[in-house]
């Protein structure tokens, strides 16, 4: 996603389609006002699809835990998304895009404060970038990107970790953290300047969630009985079904995810490209989810459910660094290996007695690194070194900014709950307040 | 008056009750139980880690008759339960002292 917002808008730029210097009659059809617009319809159009994962995630999360933590679950994805609501708006978008006011160059936005709209009724003259969309729509449009990142880390390390503590750590993640690193690219820093290709955000989104849910997870141990003299003890989701919905929740909202960060419609080649883009971002979760499903049945004799959803999930992460130059049969093959990923990289965890409860380090920060690799396979403008050095920057950076953060908050909040409470479930011992009062605890 | 408890695979259920309607049962207490016998249990794979189920779940069925059908109320449900394989399950046959109808306070065979 590379912004190409400008501060000030000449007066040739607004005037030229009027004056009629369009090529052809038909491109003459299509006004500045008109691009403007289209663009915009991308934003809004792509934000709420965006949104919707929200809604994903909590599925997703609350099928993969156990119905003593599902309210908990539900209570932790909500919190999140409203809080990085309220972070983006206070510092993150302005941390994010500092539309060229740096104060260290590259690297730290010299913007600082809140985010502002543009005046109510503007024409175009009066838009902030008459050349982009409304700053409405990117202000949505983004922050439904920074929300999502959050939501990664709740599935990690639920059913284990303390509610507050967790959401002082999505504040931090959504205002600082997440916006800062995302500026060294979006918002045109030195990651941009070096040729780092992400166009939807592997690495800025998904591998950053992916390091910050690591960094939390180690910190935070395994679960109870998860890994004991030596084996590793399943603890098997309350509700697969709901689980199902989730990833095709995710699956909806990433036609918004990666077709919105197209940043624009106003033309042909826009929506050609757009629609190249959904097309590829679906071969890519059905390769994944195809992968998974003939790699457990190969593996473990009957498919896992669970895998598949992983794998679609990765499918998706791992074609979002590059969703619109692949073919459809590249694109397959690139969610294809992100199911790959998934299958081997959820019981490596395990081995190392790292317990992520739902897949979303394999999913987010695996494949997402593969993602951003694969990028080199069919952009030419792609380097490889580029692609490396980006990720490794990126990740040491979320790591080591998450890794400290969760410190801080072990050392003075605590972040775990009590042996008693995690056994009872976080449902009724923070919350006091099951998700099924009907139904016998598992 | 015996009580028959019998534990049986719980699809068999229905054909179990028709089949004791059908020889005069008019009462019958139904659980969803899971236990282990010579089935035992079995091992599954969840997220690429084994796991064993040492618990199968099985339907536990409790009735109270008159001395005089018991053997053929046992073997009605042993011939509607059986599948031939393994884990179809057991009936296991107790004395009962007494048996009262809370509504009306009969006793006894009365009260089945």
């Amino acid at each position: 996603m590379t912004l190409s917002k400008k501060l000030l808008l000449t007066a040739a730029a607004i005037t030229l389609p009027q004056m009629g210097l369009a090529q052809d009659t038909e491109a003459a059809s299509v006004t500045a006002e008109m691009v403007w617009i289209m663009n915009t319809l991308l934003f809004l159009i792509g934000g709420f699809l965006v949104f919707f994962m929200a809604a994903g995630f909590a599925m997703l999360e609350g099928g993969l835990v156990r119905s003593k933590n599902v309210t908990m679950q539900m209570t932790k994805n909500v919190a999140l998304f409203s809080l990085a609501t309220i972070a983006y708006w206070a510092f993150g978008y302005n941390l994010m895009y500092p539309l060229g006011t740096w104060s260290v160059e590259g690297v730290l936005s010299g913007v600082f404060g809140f985010g502002v709209l543009e005046a109510v009724g503007i024409d175009l003259a009066g838009a902030d970038d008459g050349e982009y969309a409304s700053t409405g729509s990117d202000f949505f449009f983004q922050l439904m990107f920074c929300a999502a990142t959050a939501s990664i880390v709740s599935g990690a390390l639920a059913e284990r970790i303390k509610l507050w503590p967790f959401l002082v750590f999505v504040v931090v993640l959504t205002g600082v953290i997440y916006p800062l690193q995302a500026s060294w690219k979006w918002g045109g820093g030195f990651l941009d300047n070096m040729g780092f290709l992400d166009f939807a955000g592997s690495t800025v989104v998904h591998s950053v969630g992916g390091w910050a849910a690591l960094a939390g997870a180690l910190i935070l141990g395994p679960r109870i009985g998860k890994y004991k003299d030596g084996r590793v003890n399943p603890m098997p989701g309350s509700n697969l079904a709901l689980a199902t919905l989730g990833m095709f929740i995710l699956w909806l909202g990433w036609f918004g995810f990666n077709g919105g960060s197209q940043l624009a419609m106003g033309s042909v080649g826009d929506i050609a490209d757009v629609s190249r883009i959904f097309a590829n971002t679906n071969a890519a979760a059905a390769g994944g989810a195809v992968v998974a499903l003939i790699l457990t049945q190969l593996l473990y004799k009957k498919p896992d459910l669970t895998m598949v959803l992983n794998g679609a999930l990765a499918g998706l992460v791992s074609i979002t660094a590059e969703p619109l130059t692949p073919s459809l049969g590249m694109a397959t093959l690139i969610g294809g290996i992100g199911g790959v990923i998934v299958v081997f990289a959820v019981p490596l965890l395990d081995k190392l007695k790292i317990d992520d409860v739902v897949g979303a380090i394999p999913v987010h920060l695996c494949a997402g690194i593969w993602g951003t690799i694969a990028v080199v396979l069919t952009n030419p403008e792609a380097s490889l070194s580029t692609q490396l050095y980006s990720i490794i920057v990126v990740g040491v950076f979320a790591f080591v900014a998450s890794g400290a953060v969760w410190f801080i908050l072990k050392a003075t909040m605590g972040i775990r709950v009590s042996e008693e409470a995690e056994i009872n479930g976080l449902d009724m011992a923070e919350l006091g307040m099951d998700a099924y009062p009907e139904f016998s605890k598992s | 008056m015996k009580l028959i408890i019998a534990t049986i695979k719980p699809f068999k259920l229905e054909e179990v009750r028709e089949a004791l309607t059908d020889a005069g049962v008019r009462g019958l207490m139904v659980t969803e139980i899971k236990g282990f016998g010579a089935q035992s249990g079995h091992t599954e794979i969840y997220r690429g880690a084994e796991y064993v189920v040492n618990f199968v779940p099985k339907i536990k069925l409790e009735l109270v008759v008159a001395d005089g059908i018991a053997d053929q109320i046992v073997e009605v449900i042993s011939r509607t339960a059986q599948t031939g394989k393994i884990g179809d399950g057991k009936i296991f046959v107790i004395d009962v002292e007494q048996a009262v109808r809370v509504r009306t306070g009969e006793t006894g065979d009365d009260a089945i």
